[in-house]
């Protein structure tokens, strides 16, 4: 049994401690970010969607835009393990007189396997590779037109499951791409502004104040509408991107500003006009640099605003246009309660927009906190 | 004060004249005009129309003057009152725009009162019960809050109500009230239709206000003067109540400039689905139609909503904090 000096000695004795000044910074917001175990999960959770939404051709098992007029409103497939493996029952359709709505009967004798790999349509894998090959498809024998939907079938008998996949590509992209454009715009402008100061600083406030004396979704809206309507589906996502990061930059760039007049006047700045450095080298090497932790998190957080705008101006018939898909066009489906009432997995992509915003929500958390691990 | 309050009002008016003139021009920028789909309307109804007819039209609308010439006319008229005649309905702008607008914002300043009433008192408590687990709980929830749009949110309360309730689904009145004179009976079936446009509105900016007021008495709670009043003997709830919230309060009041348009526009998504005669749909309508009076008038109306807003909350910012005052 240990005596109390030694026990006195042992408690006192130096817990292993780090000292923290050796460690890089990075590793301590790796630490610190790992910390908050809901932006793991999120993090985790929007690295699969990426990755779905990137493989969304292959794991597509239809075209996004095929009509099957036998297959309006089918509820989600029932997948069912029959002598060939994975399969489904064989469906027939008829026409309720009643309700005048089409009802579907399943027929248990019939099972049709699921194959995997099989070929199918032609795709591009990463927009460059021509492929033919899907993870899954239903094998039928000629003559049978039934499909496998994962996630049901719309009214006009499209496979939701793809169109959701084919929706991520613009969803997941669209508002990333637009607020990593807002924050480029809303830096480089609030660094100038903060670093010149005068009248340069001045414009920019009113031009600032000027966008900021709308209100935001109306002047979206109204920017949205001006856009033409016949243009390339890429030209018009462009097109939206363009405005949701137009728009968006000034309350970063307000920031910056603030941010950067603290650092213009430190002595290190007046050390490196005095050794010679130009202006751009000090706003590029000194003071973007200094700005970036509260940048990047700044980026974050807009994200989850970026998407659900697109979602929300895609839904209100501005933003995307059929025949090109995103969560918020497919949205327009389940916009009156009947519809939901009655075929409630058209829910389903709103489902995905949720989980997509949450994460980003839960992520920009968890980063804001890890870039100042000192704290 | 004075001085302060003179040259944020000039300030105002300032801003007010260039939003409404970039708004304008925003507005008339895609091409064509509501005349053409009117033209298209009527030619698609009943053969053609003779060339004198088109031309009178064109004249009645100016569709052919110059930009600044359409916006001379529209703001010289929209100063005396007269907001123009919609292209769609020939209503005039004011009647089209007046009846909607006092229903947007008489739900938003209840949505707002019910953002502040839920907001603060549930931010007090997960602020001073840090870490436990009802903060936790109030955490999550406020993530979902501001991760659900709020068109989803309206969509699953409806059916919810509907299905285990009567709920009256869409507008604002059954039909038996409609035309009705004010009564209790009315007064109730008022309330049952737009329940859930109050929550679902207010939903999004109560999370919001929720971290805000967490955060901010995180703050002051690390402050000395409240160590202070601990120390002195003051009970808890003097301290948080009295001594701590008042000085957390800031961000709240100031957000209500933002707020109070930012709900008056939130329930454009919302209002297509419990599809209420609100200012929201009546503007994407004006928008899709190209009726650029009555688009033109709404944007620069909320413009200015979201201006007096910001008004107001610095107003009262200096009321209640007189250090604003001091620059």
């Amino acid at each position: 049994m240990a005596t109390v000096a030694e026990q006195l000695k042992q408690s006192r004795a130096p817990k292993k401690t780090e000292d923290v000044g050796s460690i890089p910074q990075w590793k301590l917001m790796v630490r610190r970010f790992r910390q908050s175990k809901l932006s793991v999960i999120a993090l985790f959770v929007l690295l699969i969607m990426y990755a779905l939404m990137i493989f969304g051709d292959f794991l597509a098992p239809y075209p996004h835009n095929e009509l099957d007029s036998n297959s309006a409103f089918v509820a989600p497939t029932k997948i069912v393990w029959g002598p060939q493996g994975p399969g489904v029952y064989g469906i027939t359709q008829q026409l309720n007189q009643e309700l005048l709505k089409w009802e579907y009967t399943e027929d248990p004798s019939i099972i049709y396997p699921i194959r995997f790999f099989v070929t199918g349509h032609e795709y591009r894998l990463f927009a460059i590779i021509p492929m033919n090959v899907h993870l899954f498809g239903l094998e039928t024998p000629p003559g049978v037109t039934q499909k496998v939907f994962l996630w049901g079938a719309d009214k006009e008998g499209r496979d939701l499951f793809s169109r959701v996949l084919k929706g991520s590509q613009v969803s997941l992209t669209l508002g990333f791409v637009g607020v990593v454009l807002s924050v480029t715009i809303g830096s480089l402008i609030g660094t100038t502004s903060g670093y010149f100061g005068g009248p340069i600083d001045n414009l920019i406030q009113r031009l600032i104040e000027l966008i900021r004396s709308f209100p935001d979704l109306p002047l979206y809206m109204a920017l949205a509408a001006a856009l033409p309507l016949d243009v390339d589906i890429l030209v018009r996502f462009f097109l939206i991107t363009i405005i949701i990061a137009l728009i968006g930059w000034t309350g970063l760039a307000r920031e910056v500003r603030g941010k950067v007049l603290a650092y213009a006047s430190l002595d290190y700045t007046n050390a490196a006009l005095a050794v010679g450095a130009s202006h751009w080298y000090i706003i590029t090497r000194h003071l973007v640099p200094n700005a970036m932790s509260h940048i990047i998190v700044v980026g974050m957080l807009a994200i989850p605003g970026a998407i659900g705008l697109e979602t929300a101006l895609s839904f209100l018939g501005l933003g995307i246009l059929p025949p090109a898909v995103s969560w918020g066009v497919l949205l327009r489906d389940a916009q009156t309660i009947q519809a939901v009432v009655a075929y409630p997995w058209l829910l389903l992509p709103v489902a995905c927009l949720v989980i997509a915003v949450l994460s980003f929500n839960l992520l920009g958390d968890g980063v804001r906190d890890a870039v100042d691990p000192y704290g | 004060m004075l001085n302060f309050v003179l040259r944020r009002v000039v300030n105002m008016m300032v801003l007010l004249v260039v939003v409404s003139f970039v708004g304008f021009w925003i507005i008339q920028l895609p091409p064509g005009s509501i005349l053409d789909v009117q033209m298209q309307r009527l030619r698609a109804q009943g053969g053609n129309l003779p060339e004198s007819q088109i031309e009178a039209l064109r004249q009645r609308y100016g569709v052919d003057d110059p930009f600044l010439v359409q916006y001379w006319k529209w703001i010289s008229r929209s100063l005396q009152g007269d907001f123009g005649t919609s292209f769609q309905t020939d209503q005039s702008v004011a009647e089209r725009i007046f009846n909607r607008l006092g229903i947007s914002i008489g739900l938003s300043l209840t949505a707002l009162l019910f953002t502040w009433l839920v907001s603060i008192p549930i931010g007090v408590y997960s602020a001073t019960h840090r870490y436990t687990w009802p903060d936790y709980v109030i955490t999550l929830a406020q993530f979902f809050g501001l991760s659900i749009p709020g068109f989803l949110l309206a969509l699953v309360l409806l059916i919810v109500a509907s299905q285990l309730w009567d709920q009256p689904i869409g507008g604002l009145f059954s039909t038996q009230f409609a035309d009705a004179p004010w009564s209790i009976a009315k007064v109730v079936d008022f309330i049952q239709h737009i329940w859930i446009a109050v929550i679902v509105l207010a939903v999004g900016a109560t999370a919001g206000l929720t971290r805000v007021m967490r955060a901010n008495l995180l703050d002051v709670l690390n402050m000395q003067y409240i160590q202070t009043a601990r120390a002195k003997g003051l009970t808890e709830a003097v301290v948080i109540w009295k001594h701590a919230v008042r000085n957390a309060i800031h961000p709240l009041v100031m957000s209500l400039g933002t707020l109070l348009p930012a709900l008056v526009v939130g329930e454009a998504l919302i209002a297509i689905i419990l599809s209420m005669p609100t200012i929201g749909p009546l503007y994407l309508d004006a928008l899709r139609s190209q009726d650029m009076y009555l688009a033109g008038t709404i944007l620069v109306m909320l413009s200015a909503l979201l201006l007096i807003g910001n008004l107001l909350a610095d107003l009262l910012l200096a009321w209640v904090d007189p250090r604003v005052r001091l620059d």
